[in-house]
């Protein structure tokens, strides 16, 4: 990867936590280890040259669509778009506050940006779904991504949509599954282990990509490859990643799984993320 | 007894007006979850199989698809028995569809206990109070053939997400000589000064013998045909309200959130009167033919009789 790549996205990367982190803080609630997972993720996506859409008109017909199953993380996304001017900054300080627009988890009724509502976690793929089977439809060359979580493997309709998916051929529809090892109550081993995760999706006919979901070297490779390649089937990334990544108190700390950090602890965090006098 | 033409069943008229309608409007999708044979979408798979999606047995993902060939500007006909489409996917309902705000039409077949002899599993007595807890829904129960002919239609060209309950049996023919109706108004049937009795689906024919053996007693009743169970008729119920001041309801449903919760509590903070609902109460049914659920349960025309007449003695000074 250029250099010069890397560094806007290393750069991009270290803002999107930023937010994330202020965000939380002054909201007073929220989900920060979830969050943070999937920051390089969704750089990777939108500012890698991966996901195609337009700056000046956010919903246009033929922009790839994202889907952010785990609804929970979405602060993330809104930093996302706040960084392409899609939502003006000061908005990003109203999440989770009376008449926002940036609801706790994703409300498209309020936010039309949004593809969909999400937040009950399972529901992602499907609607993935019905639109990569508009897609083909219409031959539009769309692509539709869905992030999930790995917790979010155990409600059975993503089983339900991985059967579909790969029976249809809907080669137009990748799931990035943030694979964190964690869920709500613990470690994913702990709690229902369903691991080998690849040799499930595999068996469901799906092409299995494993990757760090940390490294933008690895990540733009394998998006790169599901873009330009013309698969015949569906594909699944499974991005390994930590929960609570880029702060080192939060780092597989499940505690700050739906716990937003006080004051004092933002404050650090901003510190170790290299803003020298931070205010919340 | 007053005879009616048997027609066909709503599910039936549905799938035929689908397949119609699918001619013309090219954006019309229609998902079904392995009972297209049932609720009768397999005539618009045969006609346009690449419009057509069977999800198989998982209704879920079948709703969840839905709603996102919806934000694609498709209109998708989405169908499976009432029971299983809105309990199984309410939360996808939720979520997906009605909290995103999309189009999407649902069309459920096999509502109500006259299923028969499959007994309580497939037949549905809540799909109608869980539809109309979403909000923006409009929920709407067909009499008949020709009504759900032009209702299909309507919803087709309307905005906004439905849910339509048919139901299996055919159905007696209610409307031989008409074919339009009026959005979201409820049908005068009979008219009758002593009593008014609203219904829908298929127990508004039992409503109508009911009323030839309260005539025989000298009782006048008018029938009202109510689809419109979400948005309720207002300007009709008020007005009934006003000038009969006795108002029965009867529905194939449990009694907690049809129709007659929604008359009621719409009249008693508009303008209270005695109100009778007769519907299924505090149970499921069970297996048996049709005729007989009904007898058993209240909504058969000689049980319609029975609570009438007795509603009419305890609310007459
Ligand atoms: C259907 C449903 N059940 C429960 C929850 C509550 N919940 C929120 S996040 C979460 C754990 C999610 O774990 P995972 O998918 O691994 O997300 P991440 O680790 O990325 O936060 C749970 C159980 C939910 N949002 N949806
Ligand atoms: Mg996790």
């Amino acid at each position: 990867m250029e250099i010069a790549i890397k560094e806007i996205l290393t750069e991009k990367a270290l803002n999107i936590r930023k937010k994330i982190i202020k965000m939380l803080a002054k909201a007073g609630s929220g989900h920060p280890g979830g969050s943070l997972s999937m920051v390089e993720i969704l750089v990777t996506l939108y500012f890698g040259e991966i996901l195609k859409y337009r700056e000046e008109d956010p919903l246009w017909e033929e922009r790839d669509r994202l889907i952010l199953s785990k609804g929970h993380g979405v602060p993330a996304l809104y930093a996302i778009w706040s960084e392409i001017g899609w939502i003006p900054e000061h908005m990003l300080w109203t999440l989770r506050k009376l008449n926002s627009p940036l609801q706790g988890h994703p409300d498209r009724r309020k936010l039309p940006l949004l593809e969909i509502s999400s937040g009950s976690l399972g529901q992602g793929l499907s609607v993935g779904i019905g639109m990569a089977l508009a897609g083909k439809m219409d031959k539009r060359d769309y692509r539709v991504y869905v992030i999930m979580g790995d917790g979010e493997m155990d409600e059975g309709q993503v089983w339900e949509g991985a059967m579909f998916a790969n029976f249809h051929k809907l080669n137009n529809l990748t799931v990035i599954v943030d694979y964190n090892k964690f869920q709500l109550d613990g470690p994913i081993r702990e709690i229902l282990d369903f691991s080998p995760l690849d040799e499930k999706w595999r068996s469901f006919g799906w092409e299995v990509f494993e990757v760090d979901g940390h490294s933008f070297e690895e990540l733009k490779e394998v998006l790169g490859r599901v873009k330009d390649n013309n698969f015949e089937k569906p594909q699944c990334i499974i991005a390994h990643t930590t929960k609570g990544k880029g702060i080192s108190f939060m780092e597989n700390n499940n505690s700050f799984h739906g716990k937003a950090p006080t004051k004092e602890q933002a404050i650090e965090a901003l510190k170790e993320l290299g803003e020298e006098s931070p205010e919340i | 007894m007053r005879e009616f033409k048997i027609g066909k069943p709503t599910r039936a008229a549905y799938g035929e007006t689908l397949a119609e309608i699918g001619e013309k409007n090219k954006d019309i999708v229609v998902l079904d979850a392995d009972l297209s044979k049932s609720t009768h979408t397999y005539i618009f798979a045969q006609k346009f199989p690449e419009r057509f999606f069977n999800f198989g047995i998982a209704e879920a993902n079948m709703v969840g698809a839905a709603a996102g060939l919806a934000r694609c500007g498709k209109i998708p006909f989405c169908s499976s028995f009432a029971c299983f489409m809105v309990n199984k996917a309410y939360e996808q309902i939720r979520i997906s569809v009605a909290g995103s705000g999309l189009n999407v039409k649902f069309v459920a077949s096999h509502g109500g206990i006259s299923v028969g002899e499959d007994g309580f599993t497939q037949q549905s007595v809540e799909d109608i109070a869980l539809m109309c807890t979403f909000p923006d829904f409009t929920v709407v129960a067909p009499a008949d053939e020709v009504y759900t002919r032009w209702l299909i239609k309507e919803i087709a060209e309307r905005e906004g997400p439905f849910y339509v309950r048919t139901q299996r049996p055919k159905a007696p023919i209610i409307y031989e000589n008409k074919n339009r109706f009026e959005w979201g108004k409820y049908i005068k049937l009979e008219t009758g000064e002593d009593v008014a009795i609203f219904s829908y689906g298929l127990t508004v024919s039992e409503c109508l013998k009911a009323h030839n053996l309260l005539k025989e007693k000298g009782i006048k009743a008018s029938v009202y045909d109510a689809p419109f169970i979400k948005p309720i008729d207002k300007e009709t119920i008020l007005d009934i309200a006003k000038k009969i001041g006795k108002i029965v309801i009867v529905e194939e449903h449990l009694k907690d959130g049809g129709l007659g919760s929604r008359i009621t509590s719409f009249l008693s903070e508009h303008y209270p009167i005695p109100v009778k609902i007769i519907a299924i109460e505090n149970t499921y049914a069970e297996s048996g033919k049709p005729e007989e659920l009904f007898d058993k349960y209240g909504l058969s025309y000689r049980k319609i009789y029975e609570s009438v007449i007795n509603f009419i003695k305890t609310n007459t000074l």
